[in-house]
């Protein structure tokens, strides 16, 4: 069990990076420029590329090595630049509809963090790890999957969904990589393919909402009800 | 070593992969539809001769591939389903006039049926959460096939609410994961076999946390409600073997997972919460879909909201367990898949013949399609759960497993809500297939023999097993259910 017994120096390293994603997922939620959003991803995505190569190097895990480079080749590079052009072409820059306040929102967030506090803060109890970063690492996770599906509920344009989405998905691999560093490398190498995959298929379907439906806030798609 | 189990499975997953990679070389619409075809009759041919052996659980390639009675039955839901529809595509696609984008059409055809078929066999929790994800994706492109504003919307709506909420199942995955270290190690594969064995000595609270969150993931891919909202969006705009594919096919693989995961929640000693929660998920998504189904105006709509429905039933089923509860939820897995092709083929071709997606448009079904209209309108009274069809006998097996496990609220409630949904389903059928209305010129042509041919093919067998059920099937149900912890019994099909 790595996180039981960290030396404090890895330990304040990991916990800073693991604070500074979830600050950023917090500058995502104050702003209303797409370019924001995106910046911040690509900031958070390198965090987490960071945090995997200091855990491969603290833990003993060569293997996360690769990871980090993956990481940071995908989502702090590549996955950012795919969005960059998809926005340019759109020609939308910022969040026009907006249901709730940038304000609210972030009052939102912060009971969020809150409430995964208390999740975690349980959980570690029960398995005796209270204090050590694992509750941290729980924290951060829950609450960047409820920062995300804060996004996906209150923002309407479809690349703020899509960055909703990949937020939801860098909160998983942060906390996966604290707390079960030795989950089988095969699989992370494939969730980032994953998640290019899902990117493509989020390009391509932005191509048909602007051409078919005329528009990228989703607030428009609401032929189907009932 | 080469089984012929793995023969077959080898088969199973290769014939709609040649078949993808050869209608993208050749590019012809006529050849792609029989490659398709060809591609599904294999598929569903080696998975019959898997179960018919019947040598047991196996596992193949490293133990990444699991052949086992649960994964097989959803397989063979799904290469069932995959067959007519790609049987009844073959007309009805002409009907699209796409004809150039056809052979795309057909590669991405089969390789959904290949991601359905894949998934239920993934012996790794992590490699069953991306074949998953793979189904979405690929599902996605099908059903914004026609490019309209309406079904653009449809798979928007899908892949957001999809992947949010199967990212929800990756993080259970993480947890689970998590909990197993501290019992077997930091390193290890995580099958569905070590993490069952494990569970037993798992943080109770951890992994009530970590079911949860998979419960709502996979419950999202399920259509359970209230996270069925894509459900009646994606069915409803997709081509109608699309729709077929995702309602028959798609939704048991994704059951396939919560099932699994439900066994080792029950190992974990967490049984009350994990059942309690899937038996409220399974009657609320009975009440939502009795709810839209009675004042539905959309003929897809209608049969998207049935698979809603008959989701809630199979969730119940599994989480009432029992030998009855999981042998009535597995025959009934089958028996929805069976019966929810037809409607959607009857569906799909009223809808091209009328030309309207609406219930008010359709008229006299019956009158001028009359094979057409009967057997759709037999597959509604069968969807209903009206005897002597098959759905019958398999809702009257979870009915009394409920009241053998004393859930005689919940029973009275969905013994309610069946006859709700049984009232308003027909309701609409009457309107659509016997009442007069504006006098309406559907397009007699439309519907061919071959686009008829699936849905008899699905009906027949329907009011068979309706009559008998096969004591062969009652027995591959026992062994799923002991596999999934039950106890063991033996005795006669119900």
């Amino acid at each position: 069990m790595l996180v039981a017994q960290l030396e404090p120096l890895p330990a304040a390293l990991f916990s800073l990076l693991a604070i500074g994603s979830l600050l950023l997922s917090f500058v995502m939620l104050g702003s209303r420029w797409l370019r924001h959003y995106l910046f911040a991803f690509a900031a958070q995505s390198w965090l987490i590329a960071i945090l995997s190569a200091a855990i491969g190097y603290y833990g003993g895990y060569p293997e996360l090595y690769i990871v980090a480079v993956l990481t940071a080749a995908f989502r702090g590079l590549l996955l950012p630049y795919l969005i960059f052009r998809i926005i340019r072409r759109m020609l939308v820059h910022r969040e026009v509809s907006v249901t709730l306040q940038v304000s609210s929102t972030i009052v939102i967030g912060a009971f969020a963090v809150i409430f995964a506090l208390a999740v975690a803060y349980r959980i570690g109890s029960a398995l005796n790890l209270g204090g050590t970063i694992a509750v941290l690492a729980l924290t951060v996770m829950l609450s960047m999957k409820l920062i995300g599906f804060l996004m996906l509920s209150v923002r309407h344009e479809a690349l703020s969904q899509i960055l909703g989405l990949l937020v939801l998905e860098n909160g998983v691999f942060l906390g996966a990589q604290i707390l079960v560093p030795g989950m089988p490398l095969l699989i992370e190498i494939v969730i980032l393919f994953d998640l290019l995959i899902v990117v493509a298929c989020f390009g391509v379907l932005v191509r048909y909402l602007v051409a078919h439906v005329g528009t990228t806030s989703t607030l428009e798609l609401k032929r189907l009800v009932g | 070593m080469m089984t012929v189990t793995g023969i077959s499975a080898l088969l199973l997953t290769l014939a709609p992969a040649l078949a993808i990679v050869l209608i993208l070389l050749i590019g012809k619409p006529r050849a792609a539809e029989a490659m398709n075809l060809a591609a599904s009759a294999v598929s569903l041919a080696a998975i019959l001769a898997i179960l018919v052996r019947d040598d047991g659980t196996a596992t193949f390639w490293g133990g990444y591939v699991i052949v086992d009675g649960l994964g097989t039955w959803a397989v063979l839901c799904a290469a069932i389903v995959y067959f007519l529809a790609s049987l009844y595509a073959v007309h009805y696609m002409r009907l699209l006039g796409e004809e150039a984008r056809l052979p795309r059409f057909y590669a991405m055809f089969a390789a959904f049926g290949l991601s359905t078929l894949v998934a239920p066999l993934m012996n790794n929790a992590g490699l069953y959460w991306i074949a998953v994800e793979l189904t979405t994706l690929i599902s996605t492109f099908l059903v914004a096939f026609e490019r309209e504003p309406a079904s653009i919307e449809a798979a928007w709506k899908y892949i957001i609410v999809v992947s949010a909420g199967i990212s929800l199942a990756l993080l259970g995955t993480v947890l689970f994961y998590w909990a197993g270290t501290f019992v077997i190690g930091p390193t290890y594969d995580m099958t569905w076999k070590v993490l069952h064995d494990a569970a037993p000595r798992l943080n109770p609270q951890l992994a009530s946390l970590a079911f949860l969150l998979v419960l709502i993931g996979y419950g999202t891919k399920v259509g359970l409600a209230p996270m069925h909202t894509w459900l009646p969006d994606a069915h409803s705009e997709g081509p109608a073997p699309v729709s077929a594919l995702l309602s028959g096919a798609l939704l048991n693989t994704a059951m396939v997972g919560v099932v699994r995961y439900l066994a080792i929640a029950d190992a974990a000693g967490i049984s009350a919460l994990a059942r309690g929660t899937l038996l409220a998920l399974g009657a609320f998504s009975l009440f939502v879909a009795a709810l839209f189904i009675v004042r539905q105006k959309g003929v897809k709509r209608l049969m998207a909201y049935s698979s809603v429905e008959h989701m809630g039933v199979i969730a119940l089923g599994f989480g009432f367990g029992g030998s009855l509860g999981v042998g009535g939820a597995l025959y009934h897995m089958l028996n929805h898949s069976l019966n929810k092709s037809a409607m959607f083929f009857g569906a799909g071709a009223v809808m091209r013949a009328y030309g309207t997606k609406r219930i008010p448009g359709i008229r006299q079904v019956l009158k001028h399609f009359p094979v057409l209209g009967a057997l759709w309108l037999a597959g509604a009274v069968a969807i209903t759960g009206a005897p002597p069809f098959a759905l019958f006998l398999s809702e009257l097996a979870i009915i009394r497993a409920g009241l053998a496990a004393s859930h005689y609220v919940l029973i009275g409630l969905m013994a309610v809500l069946l006859i709700v949904i049984f009232v308003g389903f027909l309701n609409q059928f009457r309107i659509m297939v016997f009442e007069d209305g504006k006098p309406c010129d559907p397009d007699v042509r439309a519907v061919t023999p071959l686009m008829i041919a699936p849905m008899a093919l699905a009906i027949v067998p329907l009011l068979v097993m309706g009559l008998w059920w096969p004591q062969a099937f009652w027995d591959h149900f026992q062994t799923i259910a002991l596999s999934l912890g039950g106890s063991p019994v033996s005795g006669t099909a119900p």
